[in-house]
């Protein structure tokens, strides 16, 4: 654990029986992403490697990433920013005595402890690992409860309308829009509501191919859990390692394999939701309904400000028959978008999935192309075998046309485990001043490429302006297709040697990316969310009135604002 | 207020020296625009012609006129055709050839800022650039070419008027050193608008070539600059805003020239003698210009404007974000407010930059005198006192210091012998050119009178920037009721409205105006502000004096139209008589003694006073049939007048007469 015993905490002595529930946090770093065991470090030769036995990556050698590391970012080995190894003052926790003696005589487990409290009390961003890593905490929530099942959920929100204390759910807690940070300004009593012990699929129905799920389940073992039967949901967010699917629900998330099985709006068919004024949820599984607006889209989304996602009906699938890798290096970025764009006019079903990226540094070289342009799609076919093969080969046809040549099936894999692998990164970057973030949005195709260099462009002026003394890493590629668009991801990431509040200038960079992004036509968010982060756009990309609308539900289902975290609205 | 400026360096000396066939066959490589993959015209042409903002307008035209799509198609890549440029580096070489020598006979020195020069090099390799000169005479844009050619720097695609390819061997020798040629009207033109809008478009989203256009839109026969037109520059800025490129660099280029080559043919033109077609022959029968003396130039390559900052916190591109861009779209308000502030300020640039020559003060000097000869010391003397005003207010005078006053004075009223005579170290009151016979009759006395005043107004005009906001307020203190600093801020405002189409007045800008005046005027001991009033000092008596008869011309002139409009101006005056009315009125005047200044002969002064008093109401447009007639409010027009006059008329030539 990371943290020693000889932090003081400020928790009671006579606190009640501490109850150890969670499984991930003894496993997972409470200061960066993932698993405790795997990181990427140099080792004593210089050599970076990637630890443990988790990852196809662990225990490997990539002699040729510390190259890449120092050249792009102008880092040095020598210059280390280690973080501190724990936190000092996390505040005494505010409790409501009379909610936490209703609690008890519940029976459901809770905690007062500071370790349980400050995990649950950030997302991703940056700025709240660098602070983490510099051993900063601020407002965390006071107690965590672990409701085993939707019941468990209705008498929490119960005690906590009596008493008038603040929930805020958490899932997998790998936001990225500060959704779980604490409003520092919230007096009441917060609470934070650990759904993973509700993990449970509770039936699978295979004539008409749906599962009920548990909503605090996490994706890769709802994933494990139904192949065991012969199925899978399709449903591959990057964080699916980790993030859950009430999650996935509260924030519209969205899986590279979207292309076959569909976003988490399309692959909800019922869900449950616990909130002040009661249980909303739909009366039948009817596979679409023609009844108003659909209540699933007000709780799609509300990102933990409405109420607890306690179940949901999904769809499921019998698993592919068969599945294949594949890549396409193309000489430039605009070749490979507008061969995206064909493939999709011409090919559905088959394609699971792709991610273009140019200067990607696990292909470097390839004949003839200039490597300052050349860029890569990674692709996956799923389906039965005859199928995969034809659309393959229709796929790399079409590639041939827009000058794109086959790269195997390799460096297709690989693209894709990088995919988990690359939260990692950012770890290994603040080891060494190296500080940066990913933000994604969604764009019409006509502008996918004015929106990359111009976002790209604005990355490397604003950090000119703001006095970063190294060029910044500022990249993109596209993740998603649609019919008429596409979803975009920016990396960003700079040296930050020299500056004096590094993450104050990393957040207005980013903010004016997102400027930026908005005058190019692209949207708020594709899937991450809007959090606290995104708030001060909110009212510009759903209009005044749209922002009316949403307050009004607000007002109607949670009038004494119980689940407080202060997102979107 | 003194603003750093840079250095200048002559690029004909090095032309004296050495061969001109070397220079002009020189190794030419430019630097271009990142990333940039040279493209031939044809490739230009079909990326015009295949571009989805054509396809929409050629299928909308289609079907509006019930013509074939291919047919309208047709007609496209024909307005293409004549349009386009076919820039050829022999062509830009055989003129870099021919202009050295024209211009080592014509002139004494091309200086040019080299830092200038430099920051445009760098602006070319980040983003589209976009040059816009100044525009006082045919030379401007050979003379563009020429210096990016000598810096080698990427030669400009440049749009011209249609009445150059009147000069058939001409026309085309210019298009394939980058000019392109626009009608001068296309008004309702939908499928003209749309290539020719798509035509720049491309050249500058590619970055291919630096495009380069006129904001006054024509060269400005009074030196004065031009109230800046919109069209282009709404075209270039449009990819910015619609995202299609990062940012776009506008670069401000100030040409003075000593002495201007249509100096006279400009003042003719002004009174109403009809500009010659520009014809080949016309242009050789010039040759006669050749044996003249015509100074310098200077040439100012201002501050790069980045178009992104220009628009920071000013236009929302989100307004781009709900139609498919390349549907064309009137301007929005903010968008139009946007461009036509970015116009005025890039005016105000290019007219900050220009170089004054010591002969724009003795010009405004003498203009000013109507009562005795002049000695010539009495006019150094004044000259002198005038230049540290100039420099009091951050004008670009380039006063040789190292020189004798005297000197100074009498080289500069040497070269424009044209204009002035010498005779026995007097200067004789107000102008008078060599084309003033004694023997001809009274009216084309006073004509030929009035083109050797128009030639001086315009020297004049080139330092009225300089002057002009103190000179407002000190015309407002003329004419307000009292000192009080509200009624003459009234009165400034009044006149500065009356004026906005006369002079380059930002609009909206009316405060900023006010306390610039009042800033300088201060600084420089003229006045004396309080809370409440407006004073003027003893020592401030002589500059202001100076700068109310500097405008005065302005009001008799805006004074005496009005009076017309009262008093002659018949029911069926139109728009197309209104000139000529105008000016048989005024010479009437003028030669009965009653109106003094015939600067206001000029139709650039009568056509914006016009333009003025139909913006003000006071004059309304009627379309008819056939032509279009003015109808006078009498009772406006009457009380402008007033205002203008402060007092009566009469009593105002009284004074002068006096």
């Amino acid at each position: 654990s990371a943290f020693t015993s000889g932090v003081s905490l400020e928790s009671s002595p006579n606190t009640m029986e501490h109850i150890k529930c969670p499984i991930l946090q003894e496993i997972m770093k409470w200061n960066g992403w993932g698993y405790v065991d795997s990181k990427f470090q140099f080792n004593k030769k210089g050599q970076a490697e990637f630890t443990g036995k988790r990852y196809r990556l662990s225990g490997m050698v990539m002699p040729a990433l510390k190259e890449w590391f120092e050249s792009t970012f102008g880092a040095s080995l020598q210059h280390k920013t280690p973080a501190i190894p724990n936190s000092s003052a996390v505040q005494p926790p505010i409790l409501n005595e009379a909610f936490v003696e209703d609690l008890k005589s519940t029976g459901i487990p809770f905690s007062q402890d500071a370790e349980d409290r400050v995990f649950r009390a950030h997302g991703h961003c940056l700025h709240e690992i660098f602070a983490l890593r510099e051993g900063k905490v601020g407002r965390v929530p006071d107690m965590v409860v672990w409701p085993s099942n939707h019941n468990d959920v209705v008498k929490i929100v119960e005690l906590a309308c009596k008493h008038n204390v603040c929930l805020i759910p958490y899932g997998g807690g790998t936001s990225v829009s500060s959704a779980l940070e604490c409003p520092p300004e919230e007096t009441r009593t917060i609470v934070s509501v650990d759904t993973s012990q509700m993990n449970r699929i509770l039936w699978i129905d295979e004539k008409n191919l749906t599962a009920h799920v548990e909503a605090g389940i996490v994706g890769q073992e709802l994933e494990r859990l139904l192949n065991e039967s012969g199925y899978c949901t399709g449903h591959e967010p990057d964080s699916m390692e980790f993030s859950s699917l009430g999650g996935w629900v509260a924030t519209r998330a969205s899986g590279m394999k979207k292309n076959i099985y569909g976003n988490i709006e399309d692959l909800v068919v019922h869900i449950r939701m616990v909130t002040p004024q009661g249980v909303i949820e739909k009366s039948c599984q009817g596979p679409r309904m023609s009844t108003g607006p659909d209540i699933h889209h007000f709780i799609l989304g509300s990102e933990g400000t409405l109420g607890v996602v306690t179940e949901v009906t999904m769809k499921i699938r019998p698993m592919p028959e068969y599945q294949k890798y594949g890549s396409v290096v193309f000489p430039n970025f605009e070749q490979g978008v507008a061969c995206l764009r064909e493939v999709l006019t011409l090919i559905t079903n088959v394609f699971a999935g792709h991610a273009l990226k140019p200067q990607k540094f696990y292909i470097t070289k390839f004949k003839g192309f200039d490597p300052n342009r050349l860029c890569v799609a990674t692709l996956l076919f799923e389906g039965d075998r005859e199928r995969v093969l034809q659309h393959e080969k229709q796929v790399y046809d079409i590639a041939a046309k827009f000058g794109g040549l086959a790269a195997g099936e390799d460096n297709g894999q690989r693209g894709y485990m990088l995919t988990f692998v690359i939260a990692y990164l950012r770890d290994l970057g603040m080891d060494y001043y190296v500080i940066g973030e990913s933000f994604e949005t969604s764009v019409p195709w006509d502008r996918v490429l004015d929106i990359c260099r111009n976002v790209k462009e604005r990355i490397i002026r604003e950090c000119k302006e703001r006095g970063v003394q190294f060029p910044p890493l500022s990249t993109c590629r596209v993740t998603q297709t649609y019919d008429a668009g596409a979803c975009v991801y920016f990396y960003f990431a700079f040296n930050y040697r020299g500056l004096s509040d590094p993450v104050h200038v990393y957040e207005q960079v980013e903010h004016a990316a997102r400027d930026e992004i908005l005058a190019n036509g692209g949207s708020l968010s594709h899937h991450h969310g809007v959090g606290k982060l995104r708030k001060e756009w909110m009212r510009e990309t759903v209009s005044r009135v749209g922002m009316g609308m949403l307050k009004s539900v607000k007002d109607y289902v949670d009038p004494g604002n119980i689940f407080g975290n202060r997102n979107l609205l | 207020m003194l603003k750093k400026r840079d250095d200048f360096e002559d690029i004909l000396e090095e032309r004296r020296n050495c061969s001109d066939l070397r220079y002009a066959l020189k190794c030419y490589t430019p630097v271009v625009y990142k990333g940039l993959t040279p493209c031939k015209a044809g490739v230009l042409k079909n990326m015009v012609l295949q571009s989805d903002q054509l396809h929409y307008v050629i299928n909308q035209v289609s079907k509006e006129t019930g013509k074939a799509p291919e047919d309208v198609q047709e007609e496209a890549s024909a307005i293409l055709e004549e349009m386009a440029h076919r820039m050829q580096l022999s062509t830009v070489r055989f003129f870099a050839f021919t202009l050295c020598k024209v211009f080592k006979t014509l002139f004494r020195s091309i200086c040019v800022n080299e830092e200038g020069i430099q920051r445009l090099q760098q602006a070319i390799q980040e983003h589209p650039v976009v040059l816009l000169p100044s525009h006082r005479s045919y030379m401007d844009f050979l003379l563009m070419s020429y210096i990016l050619f000598t810096y080698d720097l990427a030669l400009p695609v440049i749009a011209a008027g249609m009445d150059f390819m009147g000069m058939k061997i001409v026309g085309e020798m210019l298009r394939m050193s980058g000019a392109f040629f626009i009608r001068r009207s296309f008004g309702g033109d939908k499928l003209y608008w749309a290539v020719f809008s798509e035509y720049v478009k491309t050249i500058l989203k590619n970055g291919l070539a630096p495009v380069e256009f006129f904001l006054e839109g024509t060269r400005s026969r009074t030196a004065k600059s031009l109230t800046p037109k919109l069209g282009l520059l709404n075209i270039v800025m449009d990819p910015f805003l619609k995202g299609e490129v990062f940012d776009i660099n506008v670069v401000p280029v100030s040409i003075s020239y000593e002495r201007i080559l249509e100096e006279t043919l400009y003042a003719r033109e002004l009174l109403g003698v009809p500009k010659p077609k520009e014809s080949t022959s016309g242009l050789f029968k010039a040759r006669r210009v050749l044996s003249e003396d015509y100074g310098s130039i200077h040439v100012y390559f201002g501050q790069p404007v980045s178009v992104r900052s220009l628009a920071e916190g000013r236009v929302n591109r989100c307004q781009f974000n709900l139609t498919p861009r390349h549907i064309p779209k009137r301007p929005s308000d903010d968008v139009h407010s946007f461009v036509n502030a970015a116009a005025y300020r890039l005016v105000r640039a290019q007219e900050e930059n220009m170089v004054l020559k010591p002969w724009v003060l003795l010009a405004s000097l003498l203009l000013q005198n109507h009562h005795q000869d002049l000695d010539q010391d009495r006019l150094t003397e004044e000259a002198l006192w005038l230049r540290d005003v100039c420099r009091q207010y951050g004008a670009f005078l380039h006063w040789p210091d190292h020189v004798p006053p005297s000197e100074v004075v009498s080289s500069s009223l040497d070269l424009h012998r044209g204009l002035v005579r010498i005779s026995e170290g007097r200067v004789p009151a107000g102008p008078s050119g060599p084309g003033v016979h004694p023997g001809a009759g009274p009216e084309e006395q006073l004509l030929n009178q009035a083109v050797v005043v128009l030639s001086c107004a315009s020297y004049r005009n080139q330092a009225l920037h300089v002057f002009l906001r103190p000179a407002l307020l000190a015309s407002a203190m003329h004419i307000a009721t009292s000192s009080n600093k509200q009624e003459v801020f009234n009165s400034f405002s009044f006149l500065r409205n009356m004026f906005s189409n006369e002079f380059i007045l930002c609009p909206g800008a009316t405060m900023q105006d006010f306390e610039e005046a009042c800033f300088l005027l201060v600084k420089t001991g003229v006045l004396q502000i309080t809370e409440q009033e407006v004073l003027s000092t003893h020592r401030g008596h002589r500059t202001l004096a100076f700068l109310t008869r500097m405008m005065d011309p302005f009001l008799q002139g805006y004074q005496v139209i009005c009076m017309f409009l009262c008093e002659e101006a018949s029911e069926a005056l139109t728009e197309k008589t209104f000139i000529p009315a105008v000016r048989g009125f005024m010479v009437k005047q003028l030669l009965s003694g009653r109106l003094r200044y015939t600067e206001v002969l000029s139709s650039d002064l009568q056509k914006n006073a016009l333009a003025a008093l139909l913006r003000l109401g006071a004059v309304l447009k009627t379309k008819g049939a056939d032509q279009t007639t003015l109808k006078v409010n009498r009772v406006m027009v009457n009380s402008l007048e007033d205002t203008l006059g402060k007092k009566p008329l009469q009593h105002l030539w009284f004074e002068f007469s006096s």
